[in-house]
Protein backbone atom coordinates (compact mmCIF):
# COMPACT_ATOMS: atom_id res chain seq x y z
CA UNK A 1 0.00 0.00 0.00
CA UNK A 2 2.95 2.31 0.71
CA UNK A 3 4.04 1.83 -2.87
CA UNK A 4 0.64 3.06 -4.00
CA UNK A 5 0.82 6.14 -1.76
CA UNK A 6 4.19 7.26 -3.08
CA UNK A 7 3.11 6.45 -6.63
CA UNK A 8 0.14 8.77 -6.12
CA UNK A 9 2.51 11.64 -5.34
CA UNK A 10 4.60 10.77 -8.36
CA UNK A 11 2.00 10.18 -11.10
CA UNK A 12 -0.70 12.68 -12.07
CA UNK A 13 -2.66 9.98 -13.93
CA UNK A 14 -3.02 7.97 -10.71
CA UNK A 15 -4.24 11.03 -8.82
CA UNK A 16 -6.76 11.68 -11.58
CA UNK A 17 -7.95 8.09 -11.42
CA UNK A 18 -8.31 8.31 -7.63
CA UNK A 19 -10.29 11.56 -7.77
CA UNK A 20 -12.44 10.24 -10.62
CA UNK A 21 -13.18 7.07 -8.62
CA UNK A 22 -14.19 9.10 -5.57
CA UNK A 23 -16.40 11.49 -7.56
CA UNK A 24 -18.00 8.69 -9.55
CA UNK A 25 -18.85 7.04 -6.22
CA UNK A 26 -21.20 9.89 -5.31
CA UNK A 27 -23.44 9.48 -8.38
CA UNK A 28 -23.13 5.68 -8.24
CA UNK A 29 -24.04 5.46 -4.56
CA UNK A 30 -27.09 7.70 -4.98
CA UNK A 31 -28.43 6.23 -8.22
CA UNK A 32 -27.30 2.70 -7.35
CA UNK A 33 -29.52 2.82 -4.25
CA UNK A 34 -32.58 3.40 -6.46
CA UNK A 35 -31.37 0.81 -8.97
CA UNK A 36 -31.14 -1.78 -6.20
CA UNK A 37 -34.34 -1.00 -4.26
CA UNK A 38 -36.41 -0.61 -7.45
CA UNK A 39 -34.77 -3.73 -8.94
CA UNK A 40 -33.69 -1.81 -12.04
CA UNK A 41 -30.34 -3.52 -12.57
CA UNK A 42 -31.46 -4.99 -15.87
CA UNK A 43 -32.67 -1.57 -17.03
CA UNK A 44 -29.32 0.00 -16.13
CA UNK A 45 -27.55 -2.81 -17.98
CA UNK A 46 -29.71 -2.26 -21.06
CA UNK A 47 -29.01 1.47 -21.10
CA UNK A 48 -25.29 0.89 -20.53
CA UNK A 49 -24.98 -1.47 -23.50
CA UNK A 50 -27.10 0.78 -25.70
CA UNK A 51 -24.54 3.49 -25.07
CA UNK A 52 -22.07 1.41 -27.12
CA UNK A 53 -24.29 1.92 -30.17
CA UNK A 54 -24.20 5.68 -29.68
CA UNK A 55 -20.44 5.71 -29.18
CA UNK A 56 -19.95 3.63 -32.32
CA UNK A 57 -22.16 5.94 -34.37
CA UNK A 58 -20.35 9.03 -33.08
CA UNK A 59 -16.90 7.62 -33.81
CA UNK A 60 -18.06 6.59 -37.29
CA UNK A 61 -19.50 10.03 -38.11
CA UNK A 62 -16.38 11.71 -36.83
CA UNK A 63 -13.94 9.58 -38.83
CA UNK A 64 -15.86 8.59 -41.97
CA UNK A 65 -17.73 11.83 -42.57
CA UNK A 66 -15.41 14.32 -40.96
CA UNK A 67 -17.95 15.54 -38.40
CA UNK A 68 -15.19 16.70 -36.12
CA UNK A 69 -17.58 18.36 -33.68
CA UNK A 70 -18.95 14.94 -32.73
CA UNK A 71 -17.42 13.39 -29.64
CA UNK A 72 -18.10 9.82 -28.46
CA UNK A 73 -19.75 11.25 -25.34
CA UNK A 74 -22.37 12.97 -27.52
CA UNK A 75 -23.30 9.68 -29.14
CA UNK A 76 -23.37 8.02 -25.71
CA UNK A 77 -25.66 10.71 -24.35
CA UNK A 78 -28.14 10.49 -27.23
CA UNK A 79 -28.21 6.69 -27.11
CA UNK A 80 -28.66 6.59 -23.33
CA UNK A 81 -31.50 9.10 -23.32
CA UNK A 82 -33.23 7.33 -26.23
CA UNK A 83 -32.90 4.02 -24.39
CA UNK A 84 -34.26 5.56 -21.18
CA UNK A 85 -37.23 7.07 -23.00
CA UNK A 86 -37.95 3.81 -24.83
CA UNK A 87 -37.71 1.73 -21.64
CA UNK A 88 -39.73 4.29 -19.68
CA UNK A 89 -42.51 4.30 -22.28
CA UNK A 90 -42.61 0.51 -22.40
CA UNK A 91 -42.72 0.26 -18.62
CA UNK A 92 -45.76 2.56 -18.53
CA UNK A 93 -47.62 1.13 -21.54
CA UNK A 94 -46.77 -2.56 -21.46
CA UNK A 95 -45.14 -3.51 -18.21
CA UNK A 96 -45.47 -7.25 -18.75
CA UNK A 97 -43.23 -7.10 -21.83
CA UNK A 98 -40.59 -5.08 -20.04
CA UNK A 99 -37.75 -7.59 -19.72
CA UNK A 100 -38.14 -8.78 -23.31
CA UNK A 101 -38.02 -5.19 -24.57
CA UNK A 102 -34.93 -4.40 -22.48
CA UNK A 103 -33.21 -7.52 -23.77
CA UNK A 104 -33.87 -6.39 -27.34
CA UNK A 105 -32.72 -2.82 -26.68
CA UNK A 106 -29.57 -4.19 -25.02
CA UNK A 107 -28.60 -6.44 -27.94
CA UNK A 108 -29.55 -3.99 -30.70
CA UNK A 109 -27.56 -1.17 -29.10
CA UNK A 110 -24.46 -3.30 -28.77
CA UNK A 111 -24.71 -4.73 -32.30
CA UNK A 112 -25.09 -1.21 -33.70
CA UNK A 113 -21.89 -0.22 -31.97
CA UNK A 114 -19.98 -3.18 -33.39
CA UNK A 115 -21.22 -2.44 -36.94
CA UNK A 116 -20.31 1.24 -36.84
CA UNK A 117 -16.86 0.56 -35.41
CA UNK A 118 -16.25 -2.08 -38.10
CA UNK A 119 -17.12 0.46 -40.82
CA UNK A 120 -14.98 3.20 -39.33
CA UNK A 121 -11.92 3.82 -41.51
CA UNK A 122 -8.40 3.90 -40.15
CA UNK A 123 -7.58 2.99 -36.61
CA UNK A 124 -10.79 1.68 -35.07
CA UNK A 125 -10.92 1.37 -31.35
CA UNK A 126 -11.59 -2.03 -29.98
CA UNK A 127 -15.02 -2.46 -28.40
CA UNK A 128 -13.25 -3.99 -25.41
CA UNK A 129 -11.87 -0.59 -24.44
CA UNK A 130 -15.44 0.66 -24.06
CA UNK A 131 -16.56 -2.45 -22.25
CA UNK A 132 -13.91 -2.07 -19.58
CA UNK A 133 -12.90 1.55 -20.10
CA UNK A 134 -9.73 2.91 -18.67
CA UNK A 135 -9.88 4.91 -15.51
CA UNK A 136 -6.15 5.60 -15.84
CA UNK A 137 -6.78 7.82 -18.89
CA UNK A 138 -9.14 10.24 -17.13
CA UNK A 139 -8.46 13.89 -17.97
CA UNK A 140 -9.01 17.00 -15.85
CA UNK A 141 -11.95 17.86 -18.10
CA UNK A 142 -13.53 14.43 -17.41
CA UNK A 143 -13.21 15.08 -13.69
CA UNK A 144 -14.99 18.41 -14.04
CA UNK A 145 -17.83 16.80 -16.01
CA UNK A 146 -18.22 14.11 -13.33
CA UNK A 147 -18.35 16.75 -10.59
CA UNK A 148 -21.10 18.64 -12.44
CA UNK A 149 -23.00 15.39 -12.89
CA UNK A 150 -22.70 14.62 -9.17
CA UNK A 151 -24.19 18.01 -8.35
CA UNK A 152 -27.08 17.42 -10.76
CA UNK A 153 -27.85 13.95 -9.42
CA UNK A 154 -27.70 15.06 -5.78
CA UNK A 155 -29.82 18.15 -6.49
CA UNK A 156 -32.62 16.18 -8.13
CA UNK A 157 -32.49 13.40 -5.52
CA UNK A 158 -32.71 15.88 -2.64
CA UNK A 159 -35.53 17.86 -4.28
CA UNK A 160 -37.70 14.85 -5.10
CA UNK A 161 -36.60 12.43 -2.37
CA UNK A 162 -40.10 12.00 -0.93
CA UNK A 163 -41.71 11.25 -4.28
CA UNK A 164 -38.87 8.96 -5.31
CA UNK A 165 -39.13 7.08 -2.02
CA UNK A 166 -42.90 6.76 -2.43
CA UNK A 167 -42.75 5.29 -5.94
CA UNK A 168 -39.87 3.02 -4.96
CA UNK A 169 -41.57 1.69 -1.84
CA UNK A 170 -45.03 1.13 -3.31
CA UNK A 171 -45.64 2.28 -6.86
CA UNK A 172 -49.30 1.18 -6.91
CA UNK A 173 -50.12 3.10 -3.78
CA UNK A 174 -48.36 6.23 -5.01
CA UNK A 175 -50.47 6.04 -8.18
CA UNK A 176 -53.63 5.59 -6.11
CA UNK A 177 -52.71 8.74 -4.18
CA UNK A 178 -52.49 10.75 -7.40
CA UNK A 179 -48.67 10.96 -7.51
CA UNK A 180 -47.46 11.21 -11.11
CA UNK A 181 -45.63 7.88 -11.04
CA UNK A 182 -44.72 7.91 -14.75
CA UNK A 183 -43.04 11.30 -14.44
CA UNK A 184 -40.89 10.38 -11.44
CA UNK A 185 -40.06 7.01 -12.94
CA UNK A 186 -38.82 8.84 -16.03
CA UNK A 187 -36.74 11.21 -13.88
CA UNK A 188 -35.08 8.18 -12.30
CA UNK A 189 -34.42 6.57 -15.69
CA UNK A 190 -32.92 9.76 -17.13
CA UNK A 191 -30.68 10.19 -14.08
CA UNK A 192 -29.57 6.57 -14.35
CA UNK A 193 -28.92 7.11 -18.06
CA UNK A 194 -26.82 10.24 -17.41
CA UNK A 195 -24.86 8.46 -14.69
CA UNK A 196 -24.26 5.52 -17.00
CA UNK A 197 -23.02 7.76 -19.84
CA UNK A 198 -20.52 9.47 -17.64
CA UNK A 199 -19.27 6.26 -16.22
CA UNK A 200 -19.04 4.42 -19.52
CA UNK A 201 -16.70 6.99 -21.00
CA UNK A 202 -14.58 6.90 -17.85
CA UNK A 203 -14.63 3.35 -16.57
CA UNK A 204 -16.48 1.22 -19.13
CA UNK A 205 -19.77 -0.63 -19.29
CA UNK A 206 -18.92 -3.53 -16.98
CA UNK A 207 -17.65 -1.32 -14.17
CA UNK A 208 -20.78 0.85 -14.48
CA UNK A 209 -23.01 -2.11 -13.73
CA UNK A 210 -20.73 -3.21 -10.90
CA UNK A 211 -20.64 0.24 -9.29
CA UNK A 212 -24.40 0.81 -9.69
CA UNK A 213 -25.24 -2.45 -7.96
CA UNK A 214 -22.55 -3.79 -5.64
CA UNK A 215 -21.97 -0.82 -3.28
CA UNK A 216 -25.73 -0.22 -2.90
CA UNK A 217 -26.36 -3.92 -2.38
CA UNK A 218 -23.72 -3.97 0.37
CA UNK A 219 -25.20 -0.81 1.94
CA UNK A 220 -28.73 -2.21 1.78
CA UNK A 221 -27.76 -5.06 4.09
CA UNK A 222 -26.93 -2.64 6.89
CA UNK A 223 -29.45 0.18 6.38
CA UNK A 224 -32.85 0.94 7.87
CA UNK A 225 -33.42 4.13 5.88
CA UNK A 226 -33.04 5.08 2.25
CA UNK A 227 -30.83 8.11 2.98
CA UNK A 228 -28.59 5.97 5.20
CA UNK A 229 -28.33 3.40 2.43
CA UNK A 230 -27.23 6.11 0.00
CA UNK A 231 -24.57 7.42 2.35
CA UNK A 232 -23.22 3.93 3.00
CA UNK A 233 -23.33 3.11 -0.72
CA UNK A 234 -21.26 6.22 -1.56
CA UNK A 235 -18.75 5.29 1.15
CA UNK A 236 -18.59 1.66 0.02
CA UNK A 237 -18.11 2.71 -3.59
CA UNK A 238 -15.30 5.10 -2.61
CA UNK A 239 -13.53 2.39 -0.62
CA UNK A 240 -13.96 -0.19 -3.38
CA UNK A 241 -12.72 2.02 -6.24
CA UNK A 242 -9.75 3.28 -4.22
CA UNK A 243 -8.90 -0.19 -2.95
CA UNK A 244 -9.28 -1.69 -6.41
CA UNK A 245 -7.08 1.00 -7.90
CA UNK A 246 -4.34 0.38 -5.32
CA UNK A 247 -4.58 -3.37 -5.85
CA UNK A 248 -4.34 -3.07 -9.61
CA UNK A 249 -1.30 -0.80 -9.28
CA UNK A 250 0.48 -3.17 -6.91
CA UNK A 251 -0.44 -6.33 -8.84
CA UNK A 252 -0.04 -4.68 -12.24
CA UNK A 253 -3.49 -5.88 -13.38
CA UNK A 254 -6.15 -4.13 -15.53
CA UNK A 255 -7.78 -1.50 -13.31
CA UNK A 256 -11.47 -1.83 -14.25
CA UNK A 257 -11.51 -5.60 -13.95
CA UNK A 258 -9.59 -5.46 -10.66
CA UNK A 259 -12.08 -3.00 -9.17
CA UNK A 260 -15.00 -5.22 -10.26
CA UNK A 261 -13.45 -8.35 -8.73
CA UNK A 262 -12.49 -6.53 -5.53
CA UNK A 263 -16.08 -5.22 -5.25
CA UNK A 264 -17.48 -8.68 -5.90
CA UNK A 265 -15.32 -10.16 -3.14
CA UNK A 266 -16.40 -7.40 -0.77
CA UNK A 267 -20.05 -8.14 -1.55
CA UNK A 268 -19.57 -11.80 -0.65
CA UNK A 269 -17.96 -10.81 2.64
CA UNK A 270 -20.84 -8.38 3.34
CA UNK A 271 -23.46 -11.05 2.70
CA UNK A 272 -21.74 -13.42 5.13
CA UNK A 273 -21.18 -10.68 7.72
CA UNK A 274 -24.79 -9.49 7.67
CA UNK A 275 -25.98 -13.08 8.08
CA UNK A 276 -23.74 -13.43 11.13
CA UNK A 277 -25.03 -10.15 12.57
CA UNK A 278 -28.63 -11.27 12.08
CA UNK A 279 -27.99 -14.70 13.60
CA UNK A 280 -26.33 -13.14 16.63
CA UNK A 281 -29.29 -10.75 17.02
CA UNK A 282 -31.70 -13.68 16.89
CA UNK A 283 -29.63 -15.65 19.39
CA UNK A 284 -29.45 -12.86 21.95
CA UNK B 1 -78.87 21.10 -6.22
CA UNK B 2 -77.61 18.93 -3.41
CA UNK B 3 -73.94 18.19 -2.86
CA UNK B 4 -72.56 15.44 -5.12
CA UNK B 5 -72.54 11.93 -3.70
CA UNK B 6 -69.26 10.46 -2.49
CA UNK B 7 -69.45 7.63 -5.00
CA UNK B 8 -71.81 7.41 -7.96
CA UNK B 9 -71.79 4.36 -10.26
CA UNK B 10 -74.10 4.46 -13.32
CA UNK B 11 -74.57 1.19 -15.24
CA UNK B 12 -70.96 0.20 -14.69
CA UNK B 13 -69.80 -3.02 -16.30
CA UNK B 14 -66.31 -4.38 -16.45
CA UNK B 15 -65.24 -7.51 -18.22
CA UNK B 16 -61.80 -8.97 -18.32
CA UNK B 17 -60.79 -11.57 -20.91
CA UNK B 18 -64.44 -12.00 -21.87
CA UNK B 19 -65.48 -12.70 -18.28
CA UNK B 20 -67.86 -10.28 -16.52
CA UNK B 21 -66.32 -9.04 -13.29
CA UNK B 22 -69.04 -6.46 -12.73
CA UNK B 23 -72.34 -6.36 -14.60
CA UNK B 24 -74.49 -3.23 -14.85
CA UNK B 25 -73.79 -1.89 -11.36
CA UNK B 26 -75.55 1.32 -10.37
CA UNK B 27 -75.18 2.63 -6.85
CA UNK B 28 -75.03 5.99 -5.08
CA UNK B 29 -73.14 6.18 -1.80
CA UNK B 30 -73.73 9.42 0.07
CA UNK B 31 -71.14 11.32 2.06
CA UNK B 32 -70.93 10.15 5.66
CA UNK B 33 -72.06 6.64 4.84
CA UNK B 34 -70.31 3.62 6.33
CA UNK B 35 -70.56 0.90 3.72
CA UNK B 36 -69.58 -2.73 4.02
CA UNK B 37 -69.00 -4.65 0.84
CA UNK B 38 -69.43 -8.39 1.20
CA UNK B 39 -69.55 -11.17 -1.32
CA UNK B 40 -67.82 -14.35 -2.48
CA UNK B 41 -64.27 -14.50 -3.82
CA UNK B 42 -64.16 -13.20 -7.37
CA UNK B 43 -67.39 -11.30 -6.79
CA UNK B 44 -65.80 -7.99 -7.77
CA UNK B 45 -65.26 -6.34 -4.37
CA UNK B 46 -61.66 -5.28 -4.92
CA UNK B 47 -62.51 -4.35 -8.51
CA UNK B 48 -65.18 -2.02 -7.16
CA UNK B 49 -62.61 -0.17 -5.00
CA UNK B 50 -60.16 0.04 -7.90
CA UNK B 51 -62.86 1.60 -10.06
CA UNK B 52 -63.46 4.22 -7.35
CA UNK B 53 -59.73 5.04 -7.46
CA UNK B 54 -59.62 5.05 -11.25
CA UNK B 55 -56.97 2.30 -11.21
CA UNK B 56 -59.35 0.33 -13.45
CA UNK B 57 -61.66 1.76 -16.09
CA UNK B 58 -65.16 0.46 -16.68
CA UNK B 59 -65.88 -1.31 -19.96
CA UNK B 60 -69.10 0.67 -20.05
CA UNK B 61 -70.92 3.07 -17.73
CA UNK B 62 -69.58 5.98 -15.68
CA UNK B 63 -67.94 6.34 -12.28
CA UNK B 64 -68.07 9.69 -10.49
CA UNK B 65 -66.36 10.37 -7.17
CA UNK B 66 -67.29 13.56 -5.32
CA UNK B 67 -68.95 14.65 -8.56
CA UNK B 68 -65.73 14.43 -10.62
CA UNK B 69 -63.50 11.83 -12.20
CA UNK B 70 -61.89 9.18 -9.98
CA UNK B 71 -58.43 10.47 -10.96
CA UNK B 72 -59.26 13.97 -9.73
CA UNK B 73 -60.55 12.57 -6.44
CA UNK B 74 -57.46 10.45 -5.67
CA UNK B 75 -55.78 12.91 -3.27
CA UNK B 76 -59.00 12.98 -1.20
CA UNK B 77 -59.04 9.19 -0.82
CA UNK B 78 -57.20 7.04 1.71
CA UNK B 79 -56.65 3.48 0.54
CA UNK B 80 -55.59 0.23 2.14
CA UNK B 81 -55.01 -2.38 -0.58
CA UNK B 82 -55.78 -6.02 0.12
CA UNK B 83 -52.41 -7.22 -1.03
CA UNK B 84 -50.04 -4.34 -0.85
CA UNK B 85 -47.37 -4.13 -3.52
CA UNK B 86 -45.15 -2.54 -0.88
CA UNK B 87 -41.64 -3.94 -0.74
CA UNK B 88 -41.47 -5.58 2.71
CA UNK B 89 -37.67 -5.37 2.84
CA UNK B 90 -37.48 -1.73 1.79
CA UNK B 91 -35.09 0.40 3.87
CA UNK B 92 -37.53 2.88 5.41
CA UNK B 93 -38.73 3.72 8.91
CA UNK B 94 -42.38 3.43 9.92
CA UNK B 95 -42.68 7.22 9.84
CA UNK B 96 -41.21 7.41 6.31
CA UNK B 97 -43.83 4.94 5.08
CA UNK B 98 -46.73 6.75 6.72
CA UNK B 99 -45.51 10.11 5.35
CA UNK B 100 -45.85 8.79 1.79
CA UNK B 101 -49.59 8.84 2.53
CA UNK B 102 -49.33 12.67 2.62
CA UNK B 103 -48.29 12.86 -1.02
CA UNK B 104 -48.82 14.36 -3.52
CA UNK B 105 -49.19 17.24 -1.04
CA UNK B 106 -49.06 20.96 -1.54
CA UNK B 107 -45.37 21.17 -2.43
CA UNK B 108 -44.04 19.87 -5.73
CA UNK B 109 -40.64 19.15 -4.17
CA UNK B 110 -38.60 19.56 -1.01
CA UNK B 111 -39.12 18.20 2.50
CA UNK B 112 -42.38 17.33 4.25
CA UNK B 113 -43.99 20.17 6.21
CA UNK B 114 -44.38 20.11 9.98
CA UNK B 115 -48.13 19.62 9.39
CA UNK B 116 -47.32 16.50 7.34
CA UNK B 117 -45.29 15.11 10.24
CA UNK B 118 -47.92 15.99 12.77
CA UNK B 119 -50.64 14.23 10.78
CA UNK B 120 -48.45 11.18 10.20
CA UNK B 121 -47.77 10.89 13.94
CA UNK B 122 -51.46 11.33 14.69
CA UNK B 123 -52.29 8.50 12.29
CA UNK B 124 -49.65 6.36 14.01
CA UNK B 125 -51.20 7.07 17.40
CA UNK B 126 -54.51 5.75 16.04
CA UNK B 127 -52.90 2.37 15.33
CA UNK B 128 -50.77 2.41 18.52
CA UNK B 129 -47.43 2.71 16.74
CA UNK B 130 -46.52 6.33 17.53
CA UNK B 131 -43.81 5.37 20.04
CA UNK B 132 -42.15 3.12 17.46
CA UNK B 133 -42.22 5.52 14.52
CA UNK B 134 -38.44 5.30 13.97
CA UNK B 135 -38.22 1.50 13.74
CA UNK B 136 -37.39 0.04 10.32
CA UNK B 137 -40.48 -1.14 8.44
CA UNK B 138 -38.69 -4.33 7.40
CA UNK B 139 -38.20 -5.36 11.05
CA UNK B 140 -41.94 -5.35 11.80
CA UNK B 141 -44.28 -8.32 12.13
CA UNK B 142 -47.02 -8.83 9.55
CA UNK B 143 -49.61 -7.27 11.87
CA UNK B 144 -47.43 -4.24 12.60
CA UNK B 145 -46.81 -3.75 8.89
CA UNK B 146 -50.57 -3.89 8.31
CA UNK B 147 -51.12 -1.25 11.03
CA UNK B 148 -48.45 0.93 9.43
CA UNK B 149 -50.27 0.71 6.09
CA UNK B 150 -53.56 1.58 7.81
CA UNK B 151 -51.86 4.65 9.29
CA UNK B 152 -50.59 5.53 5.81
CA UNK B 153 -54.20 5.49 4.56
CA UNK B 154 -55.29 7.72 7.47
CA UNK B 155 -52.41 10.19 7.23
CA UNK B 156 -53.94 12.24 4.44
CA UNK B 157 -57.07 12.97 6.50
CA UNK B 158 -59.09 11.40 3.70
CA UNK B 159 -62.69 12.35 2.98
CA UNK B 160 -63.20 8.86 1.65
CA UNK B 161 -61.52 5.80 3.14
CA UNK B 162 -61.29 2.56 1.13
CA UNK B 163 -60.27 -0.46 3.20
CA UNK B 164 -59.81 -3.81 1.50
CA UNK B 165 -59.91 -6.52 4.18
CA UNK B 166 -58.11 -4.41 6.78
CA UNK B 167 -58.25 -7.06 9.52
CA UNK B 168 -56.11 -9.63 7.76
CA UNK B 169 -52.97 -10.13 9.86
CA UNK B 170 -54.48 -8.36 12.89
CA UNK B 171 -55.00 -10.09 16.22
CA UNK B 172 -58.37 -9.92 17.95
CA UNK B 173 -57.49 -6.95 20.16
CA UNK B 174 -56.16 -4.88 17.25
CA UNK B 175 -59.20 -5.85 15.19
CA UNK B 176 -61.51 -4.52 17.86
CA UNK B 177 -59.36 -1.37 18.08
CA UNK B 178 -59.64 -0.85 14.32
CA UNK B 179 -63.43 -1.17 14.35
CA UNK B 180 -63.68 1.31 17.23
CA UNK B 181 -61.45 3.69 15.27
CA UNK B 182 -63.63 3.38 12.17
CA UNK B 183 -66.68 4.00 14.31
CA UNK B 184 -65.14 7.29 15.47
CA UNK B 185 -63.80 8.28 12.05
CA UNK B 186 -67.00 7.85 10.14
CA UNK B 187 -68.40 11.05 11.62
CA UNK B 188 -66.13 13.00 9.23
CA UNK B 189 -65.17 10.34 6.74
CA UNK B 190 -67.09 8.24 4.26
CA UNK B 191 -65.91 4.64 4.66
CA UNK B 192 -66.03 1.76 2.19
CA UNK B 193 -64.98 -1.49 3.77
CA UNK B 194 -64.47 -4.80 2.01
CA UNK B 195 -64.83 -7.53 4.58
CA UNK B 196 -65.53 -11.19 5.13
CA UNK B 197 -66.55 -10.49 8.68
CA UNK B 198 -70.32 -10.79 8.43
CA UNK B 199 -70.72 -10.31 12.17
CA UNK B 200 -69.01 -6.95 12.04
CA UNK B 201 -71.16 -5.84 9.13
CA UNK B 202 -74.36 -5.78 11.13
CA UNK B 203 -72.77 -4.28 14.26
CA UNK B 204 -71.22 -1.15 12.85
CA UNK B 205 -72.11 -0.26 9.29
CA UNK B 206 -75.06 1.61 7.89
CA UNK B 207 -75.21 0.10 4.43
CA UNK B 208 -74.29 -3.34 3.19
CA UNK B 209 -73.46 -3.89 -0.44
CA UNK B 210 -73.56 -7.48 -1.56
CA UNK B 211 -71.45 -8.03 -4.58
CA UNK B 212 -71.50 -10.99 -6.91
CA UNK B 213 -70.94 -9.49 -10.35
CA UNK B 214 -74.21 -7.63 -9.84
CA UNK B 215 -74.98 -5.66 -6.74
CA UNK B 216 -77.64 -5.47 -4.09
CA UNK B 217 -77.84 -2.73 -1.50
CA UNK B 218 -79.33 -3.19 1.95
CA UNK B 219 -79.67 -1.26 5.10
CA UNK B 220 -78.03 -3.04 8.00
CA UNK B 221 -80.51 -5.07 9.99
CA UNK B 222 -82.30 -6.14 6.87
CA UNK B 223 -79.48 -8.53 6.09
CA UNK B 224 -81.15 -11.87 6.44
CA UNK B 225 -80.09 -15.45 6.11
CA UNK B 226 -81.92 -15.78 2.82
CA UNK B 227 -80.00 -12.87 1.33
CA UNK B 228 -76.70 -14.39 2.31
CA UNK B 229 -77.72 -17.72 0.83
CA UNK B 230 -78.86 -15.99 -2.36
CA UNK B 231 -75.54 -14.25 -2.65
CA UNK B 232 -73.12 -16.99 -1.73
CA UNK B 233 -75.24 -19.81 -3.20
CA UNK B 234 -74.07 -23.27 -2.36
CA UNK B 235 -70.78 -21.87 -1.12
CA UNK B 236 -72.39 -20.53 2.00
CA UNK B 237 -71.41 -23.54 4.08
CA UNK B 238 -67.73 -23.17 3.25
CA UNK B 239 -67.88 -19.50 4.19
CA UNK B 240 -69.42 -20.25 7.54
CA UNK B 241 -66.80 -22.92 8.16
CA UNK B 242 -64.11 -20.38 7.52
CA UNK B 243 -65.44 -18.09 10.18
CA UNK B 244 -66.03 -20.69 12.82
CA UNK B 245 -62.56 -22.02 12.23
CA UNK B 246 -63.52 -25.66 11.90
CA UNK B 247 -60.55 -27.93 11.37
CA UNK B 248 -60.40 -28.82 7.71
CA UNK B 249 -63.34 -26.57 6.87
CA UNK B 250 -63.59 -24.27 3.89
CA UNK B 251 -60.01 -23.93 2.82
CA UNK B 252 -58.33 -26.51 0.70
Amino acid sequence: MNGFASALLEHAFLRHALVAGLLVSVACGAMGTYVVVRRMTYIAGGIAHCVLGGIGAAVYLERAHGWTFVDPIHGALVAALLAALAIGTISVKAKERMDTAIGAVWAIGMATGVLFLARTPGYAQDLMSYLFGNILLVSTRDILVIAVMDALVLGVVVAFRNQLLAISFDEDYARARGVNVGFYHMILLVLVALTVVLLVTVVGVVLVIALLTIPAAIAGRFSGRLSQMMGLAVAASAVLTTGGLALSYNLNTPTGATIVLFAGAAYLVAVLASRLVRRRRLAS
Amino acid sequence: MSAPAAVDFRNVSLSYDGRDVLRDVSVVLEKGDFVSIVGPNGGGKTTFLKLVLGLLRPTSGTVRVFGGTPEAARPRIGYLPQRSAADRDFPARILDVVLTGRLPGARAFGPYSSLDREMALRALREVALADQSLRPFSALSGGEQQRTLIARALASEPELLLLDEPTSNLDVAMEKGLYDLLGRLHEQTTILLVTHDLGFVSDYTKTVVCMKQTLACHETGKLTGEMIVAMYGHDVRAVIHDHEDHPGGGRS
